[in-house]
């Protein structure tokens, strides 16, 4: 509740504006689509078991595209599992958002010079959100992926158009 | 039985077939034979009493620059603990070998990995596609000739 409460000190009600409160709700619930694909799933697993819980966030792992919000591409994105990445992208409903976690999906990682099967980051066919940094990234960097993907969505409106 | 002994072995059962060899190398000798006959020599290393090749390790393409393709494998005898490695040659323009997989059942998805890498046909394999790459790759990847593409259903493929 630290958007609402610090609005008033004693009285009952709560006055807020549609669109913190939609911000907040969809903030706080950040249903992920576990999408591990290679080493980078390893460490997102341990950020969502319990010593660094996301559960506390709000977000746990949904199996399908369409009840997910947020879509965590862990690994190495091949071309033959770009096509299918399109598709499921395709079939999260909006409002949906991507974290690029690890230096494969950001930008082809260890396999940009030489990768002859591997696309060279997953922003070449889906826009992208947050970019976490790492091989792999620590748990601690995933979260802070996370929560600047919050701040992102607490600065939206209804108004202007929604990220990606 | 030693290397030097499998080389003897195989040298009087099949005689010319057995082209070249290396008893001493380290970590793993070598026996070089021709392809035509490489069905039967695998058979011979399995069946054999004294041999007992029971299990493949590893079967592996090969690219020897100049035009030559190989497969490269690596057999292992758990019944009598030796292990041997044959090696074939085959040429580019007809990179055609007999299949093992009708031997050890391993072969069936290391062939479809030298297929779909290197072009190497295996003649008796029953289902003989892409493993790694998609379906609809043009190009053989770890041949020493191979240029990456610019483009790939419409993703760039180089950085």
């Amino acid at each position: 509740m630290g958007l609402l409460d610090q609005k008033f000190e004693n009285s009952n009600i709560v006055i807020t504006s549609m669109d913190n409160l939609l911000n907040w709700a969809r903030l706080s619930s950040l249903w992920g689509m576990q999408f591990g694909l290679a080493c980078c799933a390893i460490e997102m697993m341990a950020t969502g078991a319990s010593h660094y819980d996301l559960d506390r966030f709000g977000t746990f792992f949904r199996g399908t595209p369409r009840q997910s919000d947020v879509m965590i591409v862990a690994g190495t994105v091949t071309l033959k599992m770009a096509s299918r990445i399109r598709v499921l992208y395709d079939q999260m409903s909006e409002p949906r958002y991507v974290i690029s976690m690890g230096s494969c999906s950001n930008c082809g990682g260890p396999y940009w010079e030489h990768g002859y099967h591997v696309l060279k980051g997953v922003d070449r066919i889906i826009p992208v959100d947050v970019y976490v940094p790492g091989c792999p990234p620590r748990p601690e960097a995933l979260m802070e992926g996370l929560l600047k993907l919050q701040e992102k969505i607490r600065t939206e409106s209804l108004v202007k158009k929604k990220s990606a | 039985m030693t290397p030097q002994q499998i080389l003897e072995s195989l040298k009087s059962r099949f005689g010319e077939a057995v082209l070249d060899a290396k008893v001493d190398a380290f970590p793993d000798p070598w026996i070089r034979v021709a392809p035509a006959t490489l069905r039967e020599i695998c058979l011979y290393l399995r069946d054999d009493g004294e041999m007992l090749f029971d299990v493949l390790m590893c079967l592996s393409g090969m690219d020897y620059r100049g035009g030559k393709l190989g497969v490269v494998y690596h057999c292992d005898s758990t019944v009598n603990h030796h292990r041997i490695v044959l090696k074939t040659e085959v040429t580019d323009a007809e990179p055609r070998v007999a299949s093992v997989e009708s031997v050890w059942k391993t072969a069936n998805w290391h062939e479809r990995e030298a297929f779909d890498l290197y072009g190497i046909v295996f003649d008796g394999h029953p289902d003989l596609r892409r493993i790694l790459m998609p379906d609809d790759w043009s190009g053989f990847p770890l041949r020493k000739d191979y240029q990456v593409p610019e483009f790939y259903n419409g993703m760039k493929v180089p950085y």
